[in-house]
């Protein structure tokens, strides 16, 4: 095991590069140029201290050295100064993260607890009512977009009626993480990003199911006289969700970047309303930290998921 | 097909006789006119882009609104059904939500169906090639899918967004850009699984070169699942694109697209809630289509389902 975790750690360096070149190219493509940023509304600059300006800044120096010199930085912990707040990007960004976290993963166990058993219902009863119910209900949550789907709910449960707050995480005045308040405020963002995984989730378990009611294990327990729930929740459900753990990867996608869109309509500070206002008041240093903050949580997602997949499956090690 | 096997009379006449032997894409078209659900998805579909393509003319024949004329007086209507431009309401400038509708199908539609077009280009090239030759060619490609992947699309597009201002038809070739991913993965194990079969080494040993044997053996038998995968990823382009002009880093006013015009009906959530019900329904809808339309045209192109009519799943 603890080979296959190095060997994927390995693996994961040269994603993490290409994040981070994009990144970097993405930002010296910019027709923004920075010396003019800073010197903005000072007239008393020659030419000359300009030039010592770039100079000072490294920003005539070629782009792989920059490149190199940025991410030197990098592994220093310095993704640079927020202009907006005049403090570290990743200070800022890293106080946001439980949040946001906070949000995904409840969002994620609700996905579990209602698309696990819609899935082997789905399955169980191909082609009766319960199973086309699921597919329109999953096909719906593919087609509706997660923050139109936020909106109808701030819209109906906090404008219309006052059964919600409208955003944010706690009554002003209020702090605390566990209290019935922070549960209230949680309730609509996280309802919305689950069911974008429950939409998900049914579909690619009831196919995993189907395949493992076939298999003649199944049919041994059966004929020797198991209850029907001891058939389904030891043999054939432990051996459909191995592959169910791949598709966490798809899941968690869609939570970590659906985050920039429902923290925008929940007024969740997180880490995407942060990288969001960072990028309506132009605090690059913000975004770019956000963007590759968020790429890294991704590639960290991706990680847990193939340590878990072999963790529950000891095939996959040894490919 | 089951009422019409029961209503037959006894004995069952020889059913082959109902068509010739086809080939994959007659057979299509043969299965396609017996799927009801995929048909009226398909119907929708047209209709949208009819309606989208027609928008000026039906806003100066019918409606008798440009989607920017305002007319303050009329500020916050409710929708009402006086007037064809009523329809759906004013916003708080009183333009009429229905016209703008119909522009926004334009910019929406046509930024995932271009969009999907460069996504399939770009992705079936990858894919092939990649899959086809192997080596370090292969290695590139799966770095930069696996990169591409690692970053979420929206954040990348916020940083896009800030750095330059983006028209319809460069949006919709960036999202291309990025959504070609999938695509790419598909055809790229197709090609890896196709490449060991007899018939293309059939074709190798009477000397065909690479891209007759890519054009000619492989592509033929991947084509119809992309274009099924395409097909959907004209649906979730659609969704990106609302969601990234809802922030307003996308599409930017005063051209209407469903995603801006959200934005703006957020402003006033609570003096004209009804702004918000017409476009996030088009995209709902429109997205639905699409996905109905894919399932259809997989179960109508997928050679692995033949002989199964009837019995679909």
């Amino acid at each position: 095991m603890g080979r296959f975790i190095a060997r994927r750690l390995i693996q994961a360096i040269p994603t993490l590069f290409g994040v981070l070149l994009i990144t970097f190219l993405l930002s010296r493509l910019s027709p923004a140029d920075p010396v003019k940023l800073m010197l903005a509304g000072n007239s008393e600059v020659t030419v000359e201290d300009r030039q010592r300006l770039m100079d000072a800044l490294g920003l005539n120096d070629p782009l792989p050295l920059q490149f190199v010199k940025w991410l030197w930085q990098l592994a220093h912990g310095d993704f640079g100064q927020s202009i907006y707040y005049h403090r570290p990007a990743l200070d800022l960004i890293l106080e946001r993260i439980p949040n946001s976290l906070q949000l995904s993963l409840l969002a994620l166990l609700i996905t579990l607890i209602v698309g696990v058993p819609l899935g082997v219902i789905a399955a169980l009863r191909r082609g009766h009512v319960e199973d086309h119910a699921i597919r329109v209900v999953s096909v719906a949550g593919h087609a509706i977009p997660q923050f139109w789907l936020g909106l109808i709910f701030v819209l109906t449960f906090a404008v219309q009626n006052r059964w919600f707050p409208i955003g944010s995480m706690n009554v002003v005045g209020e702090d605390c993480t566990f209290c019935w308040d922070r549960v209230w405020h949680l309730m609509g963002p996280v309802l919305v990003l689950s069911i974008a995984g429950i939409a998900n989730l049914p579909r690619i378990l009831r196919t995993e199911v189907l395949e493992v009611i076939s298999q003649d294990y199944v049919r041994t327990a059966r004929s020797k006289g198991l209850k029907e729930n001891v058939v389904v929740a030891v043999h054939i459900l432990r051996n459909a969700l191995i592959p169910v753990v791949t598709s966490f990867g798809g899941i968690l996608v869609i939570f970590i970047g659906g985050s920039l869109i429902i923290e925008r309509v929940f007024n969740w500070p997180g880490l995407g309303r942060l990288t969001f206002e960072a990028a309506v008041s132009k605090d690059y240093p913000v975004v770019q930290a956000g963007v590759v903050i968020s790429s890294v949580l991704l590639i960290f997602s991706y990680l847990l998921r193939d340590i878990t997949y072999a963790w529950v499956d000891p095939r996959i090690k040894v490919r | 097909m089951a009422t019409e096997a029961a209503a037959a009379p006894l004995p069952i006449p020889a059913k082959e006789v109902r068509r010739a032997s086809a080939g994959l894409w007659s057979d299509a078209v043969w299965r396609l006119r017996h799927d009801p659900t995929t048909l009226v998805a398909m119907a929708v579909m047209v209709l949208f882009v009819l309606v989208a393509l027609g928008a000026d003319f039906l806003a100066a024949n019918f409606f008798h609104r440009a989607f920017s004329q305002q007319d303050i007086l009329s500020a916050y209507d409710k929708p009402s059904a006086e007037e064809p431009w009523r329809w759906f309401g004013t916003d708080e400038l009183g333009r009429s939500s229905v016209v703008r509708l119909l522009y926004g199908a334009r910019v929406s539609l046509f930024i995932g169906g271009f969009g999907a077009l460069t996504a399939f280009v770009i992705g079936i090239t990858a894919g092939l090639t990649a899959g086809f030759f192997r080596g370090r060619w292969d290695d590139l490609i799966v770095w930069l899918v696996t990169t591409l992947n690692s970053i979420p699309t929206l954040y990348l597009l916020l940083i896009i967004g800030i750095l330059w201002r983006l028209e319809p038809l460069p949006f919709a070739l960036l999202l291309g850009g990025l959504g070609w991913l999938g695509i790419c993965n598909f055809s790229r194990g197709q090609t890896i699984a196709l490449r060991e079969r007899e018939y293309v080494l059939a074709a190798r040993t009477v000397g065909c070169g690479p891209i007759r044997l890519m054009a000619r053996h492989i592509a033929p038998n991947i084509l119809p699942l992309m274009i099924v995968l395409a097909m959907i990823e004209v649906g979730q382009l659609i969704l990106t694109e609302s969601a990234i002009s809802f922030i307003g880093f996308g599409i930017q006013p005063p051209t209407p697209s469903w995603g801006n015009m959200l934005t703006n009906a957020t402003q006033y959530l609570s003096k004209a809630p009804w702004l918000i019900y017409p476009p996030g329904i088009a995209v709902v809808i429109t997205v639905l289509c699409l996905y109905l339309v894919g399932d259809g045209l997989r179960d109508a192109l997928d050679p692995r389902l033949r002989g199964a009519i009837g019995a679909k799943r």
